[in-house]
């Protein structure tokens, strides 16, 4: 049994990790590593999510983008010519430090000025299984319709790789 | 819940610990001279199950392998929709089993289109 204490002292070690991580993604000057420190701090990010008893999105933030997200980040290294790997600095650097500046006051003018109440809720109760409940009594048709949007994209995907002449090419 | 999440945490925790240790242990040795340091090109070369290796591994890779980075993505996605079912399976009963192979299905089609135009072969 892991009392509150394991559940705040979890909290600072996985938040500590996630930020030094996202940091690590703008300082590190190969750009795949970046993209590993970006894996760690979506996973950090999944940690986080846990804490804070929301475990349906955890799971997806660790299939999604620890597992996708990734995979397609990596793959677009690989495809970028061996010179061009290299986290540089850019032009957007100065825009990029005044967005994030401000993104990060609205977020901490929004955290001190909210009235946040604390929830009566105290024990941790699985949000994935109430979620598959309601998958399938009231949202039976969604629930359907997400798997023909999975279809379009993935026919989607196929067609605007394939080429014409390299399918005629197979086919002869 | 939560503790099986910490039992979880905990796995992790030696899962990073476990290969860390023989490295911090050799570098550690290495400092107080108990580890011989005898280094010659065949030792410090990369070792790729006993073939020379060829070149670096930092090459740049054909496109038409991004298809099946894509494909990857929706079938993931079909995992995370069918995870919450998993969890309440028992609760739901042979109704939801239904819906869920229908689920997986319509996915198929999507499947056999792949497989026919073919985006899943290696080249």
């Amino acid at each position: 049994m892991i009392t509150d204490t394991g559940i705040v002292i979890a909290f600072y070690v996985i938040g500590a990790s996630t930020v030094v991580s996202a940091l690590m993604v703008a300082a590190v000057r190969n750009l795949i590593h970046a993209v590993l420190f970006l894996v760690i701090t979506f996973t950090g990010v999944a940690g986080i999510y846990i804490v804070l008893s929301a475990d349906f999105v955890a799971m997806a933030q660790v299939l999604i983008y620890a597992g996708a997200i990734s995979v397609l980040l990596v793959f677009a290294v690989m495809l970028t010519p061996t010179g061009d790997r290299r986290n540089a600095e850019t032009s957007f650097q100065a825009p990029a430090l005044v967005l994030a500046g401000l993104l990060l006051a609205v977020v901490v003018f929004v955290i001190y000025d909210t009235d946040w109440r604390i929830a009566s809720r105290g024990q941790f109760t699985t949000t994935a299984s109430s979620l598959g409940r309601a998958f399938f009594s009231p949202y039976v048709v969604p629930f359907e319709v997400a798997s023909v949007l999975l279809v379009a994209a993935m026919v989607g995907a196929i067609i605007l790789t394939q080429d014409e002449d390299e399918e005629a090419g197979h086919a002869a | 819940m939560i503790e099986q999440f910490g039992r979880a945490g905990f796995l992790l925790i030696f899962a990073i610990a476990f290969p860390l240790i023989p490295i911090a242990a050799s570098v550690a040795l290495g400092v107080f001279r108990i580890r011989p340091r005898k280094p010659d090109p065949i030792k410090s070369s990369v070792y790729e199950c006993g073939m020379v290796p060829v070149g670096d591994a930092l090459v740049r890779y054909n496109v038409r392998y991004y298809l099946f980075a894509l494909l990857f993505v929706v079938f993931d996605v079909e995992a995370v929709f069918l995870y919450p079912w998993a969890v309440a399976y028992r609760a739901l009963g042979v109704y939801a089993f239904v819906e869920a192979l229908i689920f997986i299905a319509i996915l198929f089609v999507g499947y056999v289109y792949a497989w026919r135009k073919r985006a899943m072969e290696w080249i």
